[in-house]
């Protein structure tokens, strides 16, 4: 009883100052949609909080600084050796400080999860078309969210200015030089002069520790913020519509569930940090420019970049005295940039293609765009490609091929890899429809033959439950090119004059390809939308879908009415 | 009743958190009659007679009865007055289960706990400050802290699978667009403040405004120019000179040609008195390479030439070559004897080190280049010039 009537005072004492109480009240019956894939975005923000706490406990202890000292601390391999403050320290946290070496791998590891879960995160919402409006703004901000980690990421593992990290950086310094005009100046801006100079650790420790962390903290708060106002989106399934939210609130489920979820994040990393060894920059010795070591491999989330590095064939093009070096700033600014460009751009293009301005609450199955889901594949495979290229030279050492074949088959994979995996996406993704398109209309077969009195045999088939039929009847048709009020002339809408509007109708043919929705049993259970949509004619102008006009008037939401 | 699915004047989301929905009745004062959900309300408690109010939004536990279906929440009118209906359940679903995982949760906390004190009490009697200490004090404070956190983290799980009742709820979404009069309201609103300021008005305050932050904006990057100095010729040349030692990466000792005779052997070597330096070092670092006679395609002469080696920029078949990688300057580390191929371990840029280092494999463009050598008074190796072309990595400027 006291404590309720502590908390009470607490509350009124609140209250009275900031009128809470009301919408706090509404804030904490607050519905969250459940979904395992949902989960993904807290990874990210849950290892990111432990990246905070670990890091700071780091700098307690870190000395950012290149001046060199002569080890004499607790790592006797060590004992004598030159090294800069920055090694030292690092070693110190290791071996000196109780703790260090577990809060070391530990904010390792969580930066590894933090950009595994960014980009598992960013998957799931692309093939799920969460980015869809309203949601771009939040879309947008994950890019940036995944550029910022992964400098934060580069930068924090080249601090401990050991042998691994200071390869690194010296291919940072290359890459940079090699920008044509500016290149020379930007790498002696950013270095203080020559590779590698006494003051790139304290500038890459001051955007490690405050500017990077301050700024994905602000984008953070912001992709939270948006998600919270616009509403989490939810997963197909009976009554759930693009006008509502179904999930359990806030207070007390949401809470509960996501703070368990938080210790298990913590556990995951905590465990790793105890049984895995990561980074172990005792071994590698501290940086010197002359030595590097065979098999060298950046943190995995770089290793794309380093793979562009690898597959890029040695082209480089010296006109009036000054070097263009396509063999290093191509393979390091376009494929990452190829990616992060086309993932901006994709929910605006797929917007202006389809015409489908409407709110989408509801997510899609990635079968259910076949497009999208198709390109993300492709894409998926150019990454992947030049992930592998990126350690072409351990899977040479353990798979005993020749190193020179890897790299040309990602050569030829990068162009050819994404090609194959989109048309195979595509056509896996049609036969699903169609496959859910037969059990929406035949039911699910029982296995069970019977005879007819005629003598005929049929299979019999039941009809699938109701849940299940509200997730296969959740595909939606796209709204018809082109607007209502041109039926009657033969003028075509604008936007869809001209050679542009010609390449959007093309384009709208590949975007929207789609197996005919099914007229299923007209079951009652809302979905009555499939059957009215005039079926597959996409080229049918103003079949009075609303094409984007009014917001929300889409035939999903009504169907539930 | 008014229909739930009816369209929304799009102002509730923001009011429902931010204010509790009490500013409807102004701008956005229609608000639509069944607009606020509690529309739906079958109370009777009048919604639909004070449709300015909005109150949270309507929701369904789990598949109710149909009549319960549309009573779960009365309207909260200015004072709160009205008594909500509960809309969670208090009890379990299965009370028996419950009790079980009562115990459970309890057990995992408990466990927790100890295993949280395990942590200080490893905390206090473990040393560091060496190998094994770091590696004790880890596996102790790392394995206790794990099994703290996961056993809260099952704890909670069950607790919250076993011991809250199931509960599903639905809330109304609202278009996230305006409603046109907000909409209106607030052009209004703007325009009047421009119109005001005087802003518009008045071009010459404004134009002097823009033009007096323009350079402030200009300034920063000013501000940068001393982050480093402007590279000059810095790239094109390196600290050789004719007359400096080759000394042993390591030993720091001078080589003679004799001491360097086993073909197929590498060493690193750098000049003398800069093997401490990193910022020399990386561009000065270079190998030298002992070949039998014959296997080397020499140009004769002092020039360098594509794909030939300078014979007399070596000595007694000795060949030196820089070991900063032309791609983006990785040590050029690995030699294969049998091939004479030099490969970069970074990006695998592979030379041939008969053929004057060209490229053969990978991104590198331009060979490795070679650095004339000969040998002093006192016989050891010694470096007789700087290297005929820029190290490293290209750079705009270099030709």
């Amino acid at each position: 009883m006291s404590v309720e009537r502590a908390l009470e005072g607490t509350g009124t004492w609140l209250d009275d100052r900031l009128h809470g109480a009301r919408g706090v009240r509404v804030l904490l019956r607050k519905v969250f949609p459940d979904h395992w894939s949902f989960l993904l975005g807290e990874i990210i923000l849950y290892s990111f909080i432990i990246l905070l706490l670990t890091g700071t406990f780091l700098t307690f202890w870190f000395q950012p600084s290149m001046t060199d000292v002569i080890y004499h601390g607790s790592y006797l391999p060590l004992h004598g050796v030159r090294m800069s403050e920055a090694y030292a320290s690092t070693l110190n946290i290791t071996f000196d400080v109780r703790g260090g070496l577990l809060i070391r791998q530990i904010h390792h590891w969580s930066a590894d999860l933090f950009m595994a879960g960014i980009m598992a995160h960013m998957i799931r919402v692309f093939f799920t078309g969460a980015y869809r409006k309203p949601r771009e703004i939040n879309w947008l901000i994950g890019i940036i969210l995944f550029t910022l980690g992964l400098l934060e990421g580069l930068f924090g593992y080249s601090l401990p200015d050991d042998l691994l990290s200071g390869a690194g950086l010296r291919i940072l310094e290359g890459v940079v030089q090699s920008i044509p005009l500016v290149g020379t100046y930007l790498a002696f801006f950013l270095f203080g002069g020559p590779f590698p100079g006494h003051l790139i650790i304290p500038r890459l420790y001051i955007l490690h520790v405050l500017l990077i962390p301050g700024l994905i903290l602000a984008l953070v708060t912001a992709h939270l913020f948006l998600m919270f106002h616009q509403k989490h989106t939810q997963m197909p399934g009976k009554g759930r519509t693009n006008k509502n939210v179904v999930g359990a609130p806030l207070y007390p489920y949401f809470m509960a569930k996501t703070g368990a979820f938080f210790f298990f994040v913590f556990a995951a990393v905590a465990l790793a940090a105890t049984f895995v060894q990561i980074n172990p920059i005792w071994l590698y010795g501290p940086f010197n420019p002359v030595a590097m070591s065979a098999g060298s491999q950046p943190d995995f989330y770089m290793g794309m970049l380093e793979g562009a590095l690898r597959v890029m064939p040695a082209w480089q093009w010296v006109p009036f005295g000054h070097t263009f070096a396509f063999n290093v700033f191509i393979p390091a600014l376009v494929p990452l940039g190829l990616l992060f460009t086309g993932a901006a751009l994709w929910p605006f293009l797929e917007q202006w293609v389809t015409g489908d301005r409407r709110e989408h609450h509801v997510n899609d199955r990635p079968r259910n765009a076949p497009t999208r889901t198709a390109l993300g594949i492709g894409m998926i495979t150019f990454y992947g490609i030049l992930w592998a290229e990126g350690a072409n030279d351990v899977l040479a050492a353990n798979f005993d091929v020749p190193l020179y074949w890897i790299t040309w088959a990602a050569r030829v994979g990068i162009f050819v890899g994404p090609v194959i995996a989109y048309i195979i996406t595509k056509r896996i993704c049609l036969g699903l429809q169609r496959k859910d398109n037969h059990l929406i209309e035949h039911g699910v077969e029982t296995g069970i033959i019977r005879q007819l009195p005629g003598g005929e045999f049929i299979e019999e088939t039941r009809p699938v439950d109701e849940d299940s039929l509200a997730v296969l009847t959740s595909r939606t048709d796209y709204p018809a090119l082109g607007t209502a009020d041109t039926v009657e002339s033969d003028v075509p809408p604008a936007g869809m004059r001209g050679g542009i509007g010609r390449v959007r109708e093309r384009l709208y043919k590949v975007v929207t390809e789609s197996a005919p929705i099914a007229n299923g049993h007209g079951n009652g259970h809302g979905n009555g939308h499939a059957i009215e949509s005039n079926g597959h004619d996409h080229a049918a102008i103003g079949t009075g879908a609303g094409s984007g006009s009014g917001p929300g008037g889409s035939e999903s939401e009504d169907g539930h009415s | 009743m008014s229909n739930p699915n009816s369209p929304d004047s799009g102002d509730t989301a923001w009011q429902e958190y931010l204010t509790g929905g009490e500013q409807t009745a102004s701008a956005g004062g229609a608000s639509t009659g069944g607009a606020s959900a509690a529309g739906a309300s079958a109370g009777g408690s009048g919604a639909a007679d004070q449709p300015e109010e909005t109150a949270g939004p309507r929701r369904v536990i789990g598949t109710p009865p149909p009549a319960a279906a549309r009573t779960l929440l009365a309207p909260a009118d200015d004072g709160g007055a009205q008594p909500l209906v509960r809309e969670l359940p208090s009890d379990p679903d299965d009370p028996a289960r419950a009790k079980k995982a009562e115990l459970v949760v309890a057990a995992c906390f408990i466990l927790a706990m100890l295993a949280g004190f395990g942590f200080l009490v490893a905390y206090g009697i473990v040393g560091v400050g060496s190998i094994t200490g770091a590696q004790h004090s880890n596996l102790l404070l790392g394995g206790t802290l794990s099994i703290t956190l996961l056993l809260l983290g099952i704890g909670a799980t069950i607790w919250v699978r076993q011991l809250m009742p199931t509960v599903e709820l639905t809330e109304q979404r609202h278009v996230m667009a305006s409603d046109p009069k907000d909409k209106a309201a607030f052009k209004e609103t703007w325009d009047e403040g421009a119109e005001t300021s005087q802003f518009v008005k008045r071009p010459i305050v404004r134009r002097s405004l823009i033009a007096a932050t323009l350079p402030l904006g200009i300034a920063p990057i000013f501000l940068l120019r001393d982050l480093g100095p402007l590279p000059g010729k810095s790239l094109d040349t390196t600290v050789w000179r004719k007359g400096l030692r080759l000394l042993v990466y390591g030993t720091n000792r001078p080589i003679t040609p004799a001491e360097f005779s086993s073909p197929g052997s590498i060493i690193s070597v750098g000049p003398q008195g800069f093997l401490n330096d990193d910022d020399a070092m990386a561009k000065a670092a270079v190998i030298i390479i002992k070949f039998r006679p014959g296997e080397v395609d020499y140009a004769p002469g002092w020039r360098p030439v594509a794909n030939k080696v300078v014979e007399n920029w070596t000595v007694d078949n000795i060949v030196a070559y820089s070991k900063i990688c032309t791609h983006v300057g990785c040590p050029a580390a690995l030699y294969e004897q049998t091939t004479h191929h030099i490969l970069c371990p970074c990006h695998q840029s592979t030379f041939d080190a008969t053929q004057g280092a060209r490229v053969i494999f990978g991104p590198a463009t331009r060979p490795l280049p070679q650095l004339p050598i000969g040998v002093d008074k006192q016989g050891f190796l010694i470096a007789t010039g700087d290297f005929a072309v820029p190290v490293g990595p290209s750079f705009w400027e270099r030709s």
